[in-house]
């Protein structure tokens, strides 16, 4: 697996190249500004406006820089013939595809890790810690996800819409739930039926990111070890299909 | 690095069009938040689903977003929609409450005032060991602003009777003997809110700083 070890630190190095850091750097900066800026506003629990407003920018930050990264890096390599050139080196097609997602994997930890140290300032470094190497997981599938459309779809506007919807819908597939389970929808009707019927089987499909990285673990305390498992077991599974998927298309890709 | 030279009339058209932008928006109005505009409560599911799962996150923005508006000019049937929303996406957080009876019963409105009182009350009951603070002060309102004994009773025997915690310190437990007693309510409001201090319930800087306006306020009108 060696090869494919250099493969992920090519990976890392480009990321470094093509300005993450500074995105990452700005992001934080932005955190701290909205935070600081809202807490002036509070009446009370600014500590906690200021944790959870910075937890879920710096989220959604997180992801979306992962997400255009990961798209943007492939989809380049594949126009300017770099990935055709890499795959005449001596390396089989599942190391190749595995030790680029790797890469990707590890700079999604070293995201998630430099996003996470500043809500030490909010919240206690054990919750920190574990939201941290919970959201470490989240970039990995983010990236697994955003690999898997920019090789299948070749394009970058559709890749990181795709990967954006399935990021949103399964953040949002629990609130979907319970919205389709109460109200006019709770009905026996046929179409009540049937809507918590769809609702159901997309949710089948789906990770549940709404378990993953929550805002509640740095504002409460830190979560019981069956739910953060479950939470994380979630993720790497979700991971699992994801890279299963990828490397199945790009096994039989003619490239 | 030097580039192809700059047609001035490009620069021309990006300076014009950046100045038209500038004094189109100073000439608009201030934005402000219009008083009957609080539209009705969506469903906490709704929320969360608009916030993406950001359940804690939501329910603060939601307080800041009912702080702007004037509690005297509002339809208090659809803010207490929105109270419990914020409160169904995060019951652990104290904004909702806490904006409820030092902010939204605070009203000189009898009517508006009892309907948060009522809302205080029943959201007591779903979490009485976390949220009794919250009932003490209503207690405190419905015997000195509502004039009403029996409701402040009825309050303060709920603390009484609904705590279970050995945090909950006596005075609060004895809330109904406090609020029999012949006492006016800038006393009654120094001893809650110098018990609360005392025990380092409050702790954040802007609860302090608003709590101590409201006390100096009562203070001059009680002179």
């Amino acid at each position: 697996m060696l090869p494919a070890a250099t493969l992920a630190r090519l990976v890392l190095i480009e990321a470094r190249r093509g300005g993450l850091p500074w995105l990452a750097a700005g992001c934080i900066v932005a955190a701290g500004a909205l935070a600081a800026f809202l807490s002036q506003l509070a009446l009370t629990e600014s500590r906690e406006l200021q944790l959870s407003i910075a937890a879920a920018w710096l989220r959604a930050s997180a992801v979306f820089l992962m997400t255009a990264h990961v798209a943007t890096r492939t989809l380049r390599e594949i126009d300017d013939k770099a990935l055709e050139q890499m795959l005449a080196l001596p390396l089989g097609r599942p190391s190749h595809y595995l030790g680029r997602l790797a890469g990707l994997a590890a700079c999604g930890a070293l995201l998630a890790a430099a996003f996470s140290a500043p809500l030490v300032l909010w919240a206690s470094p054990a919750a920190t810690a574990l939201w941290g190497l919970s959201l470490a997981f989240e970039l990995a599938l983010v990236a697994a996800a955003a690999l898997f459309f920019a090789m299948t779809l070749v394009q970058p506007v559709p890749a990181i819409a795709a990967t954006a919807g399935l990021y949103l819908l399964a953040r949002s597939i629990a609130a979907l739930q319970g919205l389709a389970g109460s109200g006019p929808l709770d009905e026996a009707s046929l179409p009540g039926q049937i809507a918590r019927g769809a609702v159901a089987a997309i949710a089948f499909l789906l990770p549940r990111l709404d378990e993953a990285t929550r805002t509640e673990w740095l504002l409460y305390g830190a979560p019981s070890a069956a739910a953060y498992g479950t939470a994380i077991g979630g993720l790497l599974l979700y991971g699992a299909i994801l890279a299963a998927a990828g490397l199945f298309d790009f096994q039989r890709k003619n490239l | 690095m030097s580039g192809r030279r700059v047609p001035g009339w490009i620069l021309g058209l990006l300076g014009a069009a950046l100045a038209v932008q500038i004094a189109w928006q100073a000439a608009r109005p201030p934005v402000r938040q219009a008083a009957e505009s609080l539209p009705p409560a969506p469903r906490a599911e709704a929320l969360r689903l608009a916030a993406f799962g950001e359940g804690p996150a939501a329910a603060r923005l939601v307080m800041l977003y009912l702080q702007g508006f004037d509690p005297r000019a509002i339809d208090y049937a659809r803010l207490l929609g929105w109270l419990r929303a914020a409160l169904a996406l995060d019951p652990p957080g104290a904004y909702p409450l806490f904006a409820a009876a030092r902010v939204f019963a605070e009203t000189p409105d009898p009517a508006k005032s009892r309907m948060a009182l009522e809302f205080i009350y029943q959201e007591f009951g779903r979490d009485p060991n976390r949220r009794w603070p919250w009932l003490a002060h209503a207690a405190l309102l419905a015997k000195h602003r509502l004039k009403d004994l029996p409701l402040a009773r009825r309050y303060a025997a709920a603390i009484d009777r609904q705590t279970t915690s050995r945090d909950v310190p006596l005075w609060a437990k004895q809330m109904e003997v406090f609020i029999l007693e012949d006492m006016n309510e800038l006393e009654a409001a120094r001893i809650v809110l110098g018990g609360l201090l005392e025990r380092g319930d409050i702790r954040d800087p802007n609860e302090l700083r608003f709590l101590r306006q409201r006390l100096q306020e009562l203070e001059e009108r009680v002179k």
